[in-house]
Formats: C-alpha cells, sequence, structure tokens
C-alpha cells in the first residue's frame, strides 16, 4: 500500500486545528489510513488503496479536516471558463486511436511553486502512477510549465523513427526508439509502448514535443520550477472517465494550495468534450439499507451530519448524497454506509451477538484424517508438515521415477526449487530424512497431505488426492516393521487388505507390494531402495508405506 | 533438614553396589592406588564410585600430579651391572690394555666404548698412548673406590618410586647427566587421587553396610518369594532419566485443531476444497478487477499445467462479468472495464481461504432452508514470495462467514469480540481498513496482556454486495473475518524464524511443548 510523508505543521495549517500527538495518532487510525508513525514533525502514513484522493498532503487534510469537525460538507471548486481566444484547447488527433485513445486535461494557474510545493506535486504524480495507474499501464500523467508552452496543444502519435526530442534530464535530442532503449525512463516503461507502430506525443502550437506518454516529458517543455506559476495538466490513457476522476483528484490538490483551475475544450473531432469536470456525482441513498447494514436507527440529520463528517454533502427531503468529483471509490451505496458509519466512528458502536442457531460441523474427511494420524501417534511415529511446492529431483528423480511430465508445475516460481506440486507425499518424509541425519535415531514419521495430479474431470484440471505418508529409518528397519504399521492401523480402521507384490521403482525389488481393499488398490508400501537412501544421503535403512486417505475412507462409508 | 545419623542411614540405603565396595576401604585406605587394590574393582570402577560418592558430599577427591624417575632400557641395564665407563675402568685397572680388548673385557658395543673414552678423559681418569692404549690413573683408582652418585640414583629409582621434587644435591645433578644420556634416566607426569573424607564420609567408612540389599525386583523373585524380608535399595529420585520417546502431531496441528474447536463450539461448519483454483474463484467472483496488481506475476503463482481450468455454470459466470462490467443488477457501477473470460480461466494456487467462501455461497444459490448459516476454512494459502525469516510462500489462513439477511456490522463486531476472546484475547478494538471484496471493513486489534501493547490479528468485514448477488443470488449481509494464523502460533511457540514452522527438525520436533492453549 502506497504510504504519504506529511509535515505536521503543514497538515495542521491545512487542517484548521492544533491536535495533541494522542488526537492525531487516534483520529488518523479511526479515519481508516494506517497510521506508521509519527516522529518529530514528520507523520507517515499508509493510504489505502481505494483513496487515491488522500495521496497528497491537501488531500489527506481535507479528509481529515472534516472528519474532526473542522470543515465539513462538499467542498466546491470552481472552474474557471477558458475564454475564446485563449486557444485552451487539445486537438486530439485520430491517430493516437490505436495506441492511447484519450486524454483529459487541466490549467492550473496562480500557483507559487518552491522546492516543497514541487517535491508535493512530483510525490502526488509518483504515486498516482504506481497506484491508481498501475505502473502507468493504465494511465500517466503530464504537469508541464504553461510559461514554456504555445497553445493550442496537438494530442497525436507518429512512428518512433521521426519522432525527435530531448527528453528529461537528457542532454541531446533523441529519436523514439533511442528513448526506449537509452533513457532511463524510456528503459523503464519500454514494454508499455511493446507492440506500437506509433508512439503518442503531445506538441505545442510551434511544433515543439511536450512528452512521449507514457514514458517521459521533453526537458525544455516539461519540467515545472520556481518560475513556473501557471501549469497544464493531461492524463493520458484507455478510459476516459478513469483519466477524468485522475486528473480531478490532481487539480483539487492544487486548488487546496491555492491554484486556480481553468477549463480547457478537448477536440475529439467528432465531438467536442469539456475538462475538467469537477461536478459532484449525484446518489439516491436508500435510507433503510443503510440503517440496517450499519445496525443503527440513525436519523436523516444524524445521517446529514456523518455524510458531511466524510465530505459529502445530503439533502434530507430528497435523500441524494452529492459526492465530490475526486472520490472514486463509491461504487455502490454500501460504500456511503460505510463512510457514515466510520464518521460515526467504529469505537463508539455496541457490539451485539445475535441470537442466531446454528449447528456446528467438522468436514467428515477432516475428522477422519485426524482419526488416522492419531492411530498413528498411537504407534509412536512424528507428524511433518512439508511445503506443497517441491522439485522434480525430489519429487521423481530421487525417487527412482522415470517420466515425470504428467507433473502439476508452476509457471512463475521464483525459484527452481518450487517449481512443481508434490505428487506423492513419501519424497517429503525422504527429504526430511536427509536433512536430520545427524539426530537420534530411530526416527519414526508420517505425513497427510496432498498429492496433486492431472485430471480431466476436475474443474481446475488437477485432482488433490489427499495422502498419508509414513517412514521409519531406523537400524533395522525392513518389509515387516513397516508392514505391522499397515496391519495395525487396517484392524483398527476395521478394514481387510491383501498384498501383492509390485515392481515399484522406489522400494527394493521383491520387497514393495500394493496394498488392495477388495481389487481396489489403496497405496503401497515396502523397503526402500538403496539407490533412493543414497540419493537423498541417508545412511540408515528406511521402509515405508503411502496410502491414498480419500479412497480408504470411501471403503468405510 | 535431616539429622546427622538419618542421613548416613539413608546415604546407606541408597548406595550403588559399586560404591557398597569402595565404602569400606576408606575407613583404612585414602589413596586411589590402594583403594582399587584393597577394593578389587577396576581403576574405572573405583574413579566412578569415589565420583558418586563426592556427589553426595561423602568425601572430597584430590587430584595430584607428580613428577617421577623411570628407568630407561640402558638406565636398567646400569642400574643392575654398573654404567659402562665403570666396566671400562675395572678392566684398566688390571693394567693398560687395547681397545679391542677392554671392549671385550668389560663387555662394551663400540658405540659405548666410544662414549666411556670420551668420559674417562673428560674426569682425567686415564691416559691414552698410541695404539690405542688406555692406562688408567690414580684419580681413577680412587673413582673405583666408591659408587658414583649416577649409579647411587639409578640403584634407588629401580627399587622405589622416586619423585623428582625430592631431589637433592649431588643426586640432582646426577638426575641432569644422566637425562641427556640415551635411554639412561626419564621423568614422567603422574596422575594421582586421594580421598579426603566428609563427617560423612568417615559415619559412612564405619557404617555396617548389609550387602544383601535388593537392586532390581524380578520376577524369578517374586515367584520364590525370595523378596521377602529384604531391603531394597533407595534411589536418587532426582537423577536425570534420558528422555522418553514418544508419538506426536505436529505442533501446528495441535493448534489447528484447536481453532477449529473455536468455530465449532460457535456453530461454524467446515468449508474445504482445492488448493488450485480458477482465477473465477480466487479473484473474480470476490470482485477483484482483472487489472488488479494481486494478479499479476509478482504476487501469485500460476499453474503452468494445466494453466486452465473450467467456469462454473453460466448463470454464475454471467452476473459475474456484468459486475465487474456495470455492477449487473447489484445496483454498483462496477469496474468499468471489459471483463475477460479467458483472464478467469487462468489456474492459480489459491491466495487465500475466501475463494472456499464463493465456492460456498454459490453452493447454497436460492436454497433458502440453508440460511441462516455460519461456515468456516482453515487451510494453507500461498503467495509468490521468496522465503526469508518473516515471510513463507505457503502460510495458514483461517476464515469464517456468517450468511445472515438480518445480520449487521454490530453484529460483526459482536462475534469478533466472542471469537477472540475465545482465542485468549480479552479485549478488542475496531479501526476501519480496507480489503477489496468487504465493505465494511475492519481492522482486528487485540491487547497482548504480557507486552502490555495492542497488535494487528486480522482483517474482517461484510462481503461486499458485487461478491454476495452474483453467488449467492440475493443481496443480504455475509460478515467475514479471520485472524491472522500463522502469527498466533508463532507468537505461542516463541518461533522467531517464521521457516521453523516447516524446518520438519526431528529433534525441535520431538522437543516442542504442546499446544495447551
Amino acid at each position: 500500500m502506497p504510504t504519504l510523508t506529511l509535515n505536521k505543521e503543514v497538515l495542521e495549517k491545512l487542517v484548521g486545528k492544533k491536535l495533541s500527538l494522542d488526537q492525531l495518532k487516534d483520529r488518523i487510525s479511526m479515519l481508516g489510513t494506517d497510521l506508521e508513525k509519527i516522529e518529530d514533525n514528520e507523520i507517515v502514513v499508509e493510504v489505502f488503496p481505494n483513496r487515491p484522493d488522500m495521496l497528497s498532503e491537501p488531500g489527506f487534510a481535507r479528509a481529515l479536516s472534516s472528519f474532526i469537525g473542522v470543515k465539513t460538507g462538499l467542498r466546491e471548486f470552481k472552474v474557471n471558463k477558458a475564454s475564446q481566444n485563449e486557444n485552451y484547447k487539445v486537438i486530439i488527433d485520430r491517430s493516437v486511436e490505436k495506441v492511447r485513445p484519450f486524454t483529459a486535461c487541466a490549467i492550473v494557474k496562480n500557483i507559487k511553486f518552491d522546492d516543497e510545493k514541487i517535491r508535493e506535486i512530483v510525490q502526488l504524480q509518483e504515486k498516482l502512477h504506481v497506484t491508481f495507474g498501475r505502473h502507468r499501464k493504465k494511465l500517466a500523467i503530464g504537469i508541464y510549465p504553461l510559461e514554456k508552452i504555445h497553445l493550442p496543444i496537438t494530442y497525436t502519435a507518429m512512428k518512433p523513427s521521426e519522432i525527435r526530442f530531448r527528453p528529461l534530464e537528457s542532454d541531446k535530442e533523441m529519436t523514439g526508439l533511442e528513448i526506449l532503449a537509452r533513457h532511463p525512463a524510456g528503459k523503464e516503461y519500454a514494454h508499455l509502448l511493446k507492440d506500437a507502430k506509433v508512439f503518442p506525443l503531445f506538441v505545442d502550437a510551434k511544433g515543439s514535443v511536450l512528452s512521449m506518454p507514457p514514458i517521459i516529458n521533453s526537458h525544455e517543455t516539461g519540467k515545472v520550477s520556481e518560475e513556473t506559476s501557471e501549469v497544464f495538466i493531461e492524463c493520458s490513457g484507455f478510459d476516459y472517465e478513469v483519466l477524468s476522476q485522475c486528473l480531478n483528484i490532481i487539480v483539487t490538490s492544487l486548488a487546496e494550495m491555492g491554484g486556480k483551475i481553468f477549463e480547457m475544450i478537448l477536440d475529439y473531432g467528432r465531438e467536442k468534450r469539456r475538462s475538467p469536470d469537477l461536478s459532484p456525482r449525484e446518489w439516491k441513498l436508500d435510507i433503510d439499507y443503510a440503517r440496517r447494514m450499519i445496525g443503527l436507527q440513525l436519523s436523516d440529520s444524524e445521517i446529514k451530519k456523518l455524510l458531511e463528517r466524510m465530505g459529502f454533502a445530503y439533502s434530507e427531503t430528497s435523500r441524494k448524497v452529492l459526492i465530490p468529483a475526486y472520490r472514486t471509490d463509491i461504487l455502490h451505496q454500501i460504500d456511503l454506509a460505510e463512510d457514515i458509519a466510520i464518521a460515526y466512528g467504529y469505537e463508539n458502536f455496541e457490539p451485539e451477538i445475535p441470537n442466531v442457531m446454528t449447528i456446528g460441523e467438522e468436514d467428515p474427511l477432516e475428522v477422519f484424517k485426524n482419526r488416522a494420524a492419531n492411530i498413528l501417534v498411537g504407534m509412536g511415529f512424528i507428524e511433518t508438515i512439508s511445503y506443497n511446492l517441491t522439485n522434480k529431483d525430489v519429487n521423481s528423480h530421487k525417487m527412482l521415477i522415470k517420466g515425470d511430465s504428467a507433473v502439476v508445475e508452476i509457471a512463475n516460481s521464483q525459484t527452481v526449487d518450487r517449481s512443481i506440486m508434490r505428487s506423492w507425499v513419501l519424497p517429503s518424509l525422504m527429504q526430511i530424512f536427509s536433512e536430520n541425519t545427524n539426530k537420534e535415531y530411530p526416527q519414526k514419521l508420517f505425513e497427510i497431505g496432498t498429492g496433486f495430479i492431472h485430471s480431466s474431470s476436475e474443474e481446475t484440471g488437477v485432482d488433490e488426492v489427499p495422502k498419508l505418508a509414513a517412514a521409519i529409518a531406523r537400524s533395522d528397519s525392513d518389509f515387516t516393521r513397516i508392514k505391522q504399521v499397515v496391519d495395525e492401523l487396517m484392524k483398527s480402521l476395521g478394514l481387510e487388505f491383501s498384498l501383492e507384490k509390485t515392481d515399484h521403482p522406489s522400494f527394493i525389488v521383491g520387497r514393495g507390494a500394493k496394498i488392495l481393499t477388495g481389487k481396489k488398490e489403496i497405496g503401497f508400501l515396502g523397503e526402500i531402495n538403496p539407490l533412493v537412501l543414497e540419493g537423498f544421503g541417508v545412511q540408515m535403512p528406511v521402509s515405508a508405506l503411502e496410502l491414498d486417505i480419500a479412497k480408504i475412507y470411501a471403503s468405510l462409508h | 533438614m535431616m539429622g546427622g545419623s538419618d542421613r548416613v542411614r539413608d546415604v546407606a540405603g541408597s548406595l550403588h553396589p559399586l560404591e557398597r565396595k569402595v565404602v569400606p576401604v576408606l575407613a583404612k585406605h585414602l589413596s586411589f592406588a590402594d583403594i582399587v587394590k584393597h577394593s578389587g574393582l577396576l581403576d574405572v570402577e573405583v574413579m566412578r564410585a569415589l565420583q558418586w560418592l563426592a556427589a553426595k558430599e561423602a568425601l572430597s577427591l584430590r587430584e595430584d600430579v607428580r613428577e617421577i624417575l623411570v628407568l630407561g632400557e640402558n638406565g636398567r641395564k646400569a642400574a643392575k651391572h654398573g654404567l659402562p665407563e665403570t666396566a671400562f675402568l675395572k678392566a684398566i685397572h688390571k693394567g693398560p690394555l687395547k681397545r679391542d680388548d677392554v671392549k671385550k673385557a668389560a663387555n662394551l658395543s663400540d658405540d659405548e666404548v666410544n662414549a666411556c673414552v670420551g668420559v674417562l678423559r673428560g674426569k682425567a681418569a686415564m691416559t691414552i698412548s698410541a695404539g690405542p692404549v688406555f692406562t688408567i690413573t690414580d684419580h681413577g683408582k680412587r673413582i673405583l673406590e666408591k659408587d658414583s652418585p649416577e649409579e647411587a640414583l639409578l640403584k634407588k629409582v629401580s627399587g622405589h618410586e622416586v619423585d623428582v621434587s625430592s631431589l637433592k644435591d649431588l643426586e640432582l645433578l646426577a638426575f641432569q647427566s644422566l637425562k641427556k644420556r640415551k635411554d639412561m634416566l626419564l621423568s614422567v607426569l603422574k596422575k594421582d587421587w586421594t580421598v579426603a573424607l566428609t563427617s560423612l564420609g568417615k559415619s559412612l567408612s564405619k557404617h555396617d553396610l548389609k550387602d544383601d540389599l535388593v537392586e532390581r525386583l524380578t520376577p524369578e523373585m517374586l515367584a520364590s518369594g525370595e523378596w521377602k524380608g529384604k531391603t531394597f535399595r533407595s534411589y536418587d529420585v532426582s537423577a536425570v532419566v534420558p528422555r522418553k520417546e514418544r508419538g506426536k502431531r505436529h505442533f501446528l496441528n495441535q493448534a489447528k485443531q484447536s481453532a477449529k474447536s473455536i468455530w465449532l463450539e460457535m456453530g461454524f461448519k467446515e468449508m474445504t476444497g482445492s488448493f488450485i483454483q480458477t482465477s473465477f474463484w480466487n479473484f473474480d467472483a470476490l470482485f477483484t478487477a482483472q487489472d488488479h496488481p494481486v494478479r499479476e506475476m509478482q504476487d501469485t503463482f500460476f499453474i503452468k499445467n494445466p494453466s486452465q481450468g473450467r467456469l462454473p455454470e453460466k448463470k454464475i459466470v454471467s452476473a459475474v462479468k456484468a459486475v465487474h462490467e456495470d455492477g449487473g443488477d447489484t445496483g454498483s457501477i462496477g469496474w468499468r472495464y471489459a471483463w475477460n473470460e479467458d483472464e478467469s480461466r487462468r489456474n492459480v494456487l489459491r491466495t487465500h481461504t475466501t475463494c472456499l467462501s464463493a465456492h460456498t455461497l454459490a453452493s447454497i444459490r436460492d436454497d433458502k432452508l440453508a440460511l441462516p448459516a455460519k461456515y468456516f476454512a482453515l487451510g494453507k494459502c500461498f503467495r509468490n514470495e521468496t522465503l526469508d525469516w518473516s515471510h513463507l510462500f505457503e502460510f495458514n489462513q483461517t476464515e469464517g462467514i456468517v450468511v445472515d439477511e438480518n445480520a449487521n456490522f454490530r453484529h460483526l463486531l459482536g462475534y469478533l469480540k466472542a471469537f477472540f476472546r475465545k482465542m485468549g484475547y480479552e479485549q478488542a478494538r475496531f479501526r476501519p481498513a480496507y480489503f477489496p471484496y468487504t465493505e465494511f471493513s475492519v481492522e482486528i486489534d487485540v491487547w497482548h496482556p504480557v507486552h502490555k501493547k495492542w497488535f494487528e490479528l486480522g482483517g474482517a468485514g461484510i462481503f461486499r454486495p458485487e461478491v454476495v448477488k452474483p453467488l449467492l443470488g440475493i443481496d443480504i449481509p455475509v460478515l467475514a473475518w479471520g485472524p491472522g494464523f500463522d502469527r498466533i502460533i508463532i507468537e505461542y511457540f516463541k518461533i522467531q524464524d517464521i521457516r521453523e514452522l516447516y524446518k520438519n527438525d526431528v529433534k525441535q520436533l520431538r522437543e516442542m511443548k504442546e499446544w495447551m492453549r
């Protein structure tokens, strides 16, 4: 989750009230942000991903100020009309349609940019890129000093080889391809333009390139400095509504810093859009639904007061909520209901246990697994738990199993050690023996786990078979000892079984057997092949068994 | 505190057979060698008995290290027959002799002859003239009149054990000169022990030790009745015994079983299901947008083979698709993007047990009789992480859901309080939180009475209508919560490194304490 670093004094000024350290801590966490730490003047908070509007100091202060009752209700932001002759216009060329079809733009004036404000706006831009913009995949943001730009602006696309400009922090002009190949930002985001035949560009009225989204701005026209007091802002991407929301978050943050917002005309050819659109969204609230979910009989006026503490406006007569344009997290009225509860204060709720009768029940197969485990424990076995993720070396090669094409493989494991799902449990026990050769013998281990096997009848294409493996490592471990275990287990369960020789390669030839109930094979046992022991570095004879628990369970019912 | 004579009787009754043989000897002998001689035991047996007696505070053992003299091979010869130079002198005392004649008369080797020539000339005991012919001097004759100090020392050593520290003046000089000669006289370090009896030891050594104490009761003794009227040797009950081997459940499973009983006692029914899930159940059904970062490769394990699974019945798939795209009939505006069916077919290792809740809601769709209902799950989940002391790629999660049309937020808090009280946390507090599939969302802090601080123990919430309605068919509250399970376990067992949960160190498994919460 993104973190935000706040200056306590700046925050207090923006909030409009001084709070003690304890109050501040308490209010910040009860507002629904995670307080990371407070040190001297520095407050670090984690902002939940559904609230990108709180990713800047002014945005955070706005929410906190309402919540503690200093400045409640809907904030109005004036959008100044673009006058005809000022060319506050962005022409969107059709060439961008296939690469990055939309942009939402605005102009903000009257900001005294100093170091602190530049840092602040860059921080907001970066955090929005990472979260809301999904690392620029969904949207990219550009902010430009208006004094260096000649309006109107054109949003167009060109062949990368024909693009030439000096990217930010570079000392010479580069082509589009050179930027992707050599510029640090180009290299980092090149994958976003991987298959593009043309690259998108913002160009001003004199033909100067402003930027090549979503990669980089121009060094000449794309860098805000302390001389800047007016900026051009654009968001480009694939969904106009998303871009517009992001733009709203930025311009309202700048407006909180004292900026004046100016409208731009976006000329999409067939249609013209006015941007930004800061008119609040209207939502009809089902007040009974909200009361029911919250569990409190709140009056209309209480609801109004609580909604205002979260920055909304509410009309008691029409029961309509006005949602500010920077709030992107209201998808359903449940989101409004939750905000009412947050404003009411989670600490003020009286918890209640309803009188509801239900019957508890453990899963029958789980009950059976437990019984089987307890029988093994009674025979002196120690239970182990291994990872389900393993590798072919342990799962097949060391067990002398040939042909491991049928195993379930992981596509993106970070280590080769963990590249498949185990298809049986016994190799895990062998692995444990190999890691415990310096511990006291005898070692008697068992594990109940899952074997992952391809099966087209399952929804996922994989059958997850519950299995029990047990193994005895001791100087006189032999077929008799492990057969005793099967004998005792099956007698305890009241199941008849028979053994039939098997040529399972993990066992010594002539000392491995299938376990059958009737004609159904439910597992196998035997003395482990010395070649297997050698592979695992175990210098102690091992006899072992593996059972299919689901099949045994089925035989019992 | 036991009185003196009680204590003597008590110790006397608990003596091991070896101690029993040694104790009477101590009345007369206190040096180790003597004790060995008179007890008729082996050195090691005596030593063991003395150490046990020392532990009983009957005696103290002093270790002495002495440097004693030992004859070499030539030294033993010289002690018997005299030193070679004496034989040499004796031979020429009768008259001057040639080298070969001296050798024969004194029975010396060439080397000895050479050595004697050097020594005797140095002492001016003889003269050498051409030939060579050796002639004794007057001084040589005087030397022969008495034993040399060297020979005297050699004779002394051959009869007794001589301490280097006891040598005086001439003996010391003789020792130093003999030490330089080959295989003549050596000094070695010798360890010895001396016993000093405590008052308990003194009483004990005079005590009448019955030698018919019964060491072990046998079936034969029981059959014959031979034990009757006999006294059993009494044991040191505080002596350390070897560890008892036993079978054991894994400590994690002990804890899981106790967590399960909490859910069961609260009337919850267990949900189980597969580790591999389609993205549909793991993400889409839980209203997690298809471009959400959690669905990226660095967070979630995807299955290469088989890479895709089947989707459930069309009714549910279309409802989920609609809710993502525009909210469908839930009153939501949805995530507003084109939902991709192929993406939802991709197989993953489940990242949470919440996918089981999704399956369960779909399974009771339109079954009004099933409600109200409570379900829980407890099992392994996966995330694509590299292993380190605080991160596991496999971890345990437990969660419960309450499906009840009358449920509300206050009920959620009520269930949480009761649940965490059962887990052993008397105080719980609630903060707003964010999870993609719940709204309301709650973070639970519990008060740790030992560490005296709050710590985060899990998340909770009410499933979003966008989750519930497409699966269950109706929009009713579904309360959900899941405490951090592994965290409670490592806290209880005081495990520093989370990897120890699955280390399967046989020694650790044997010695781990039982889950008693």
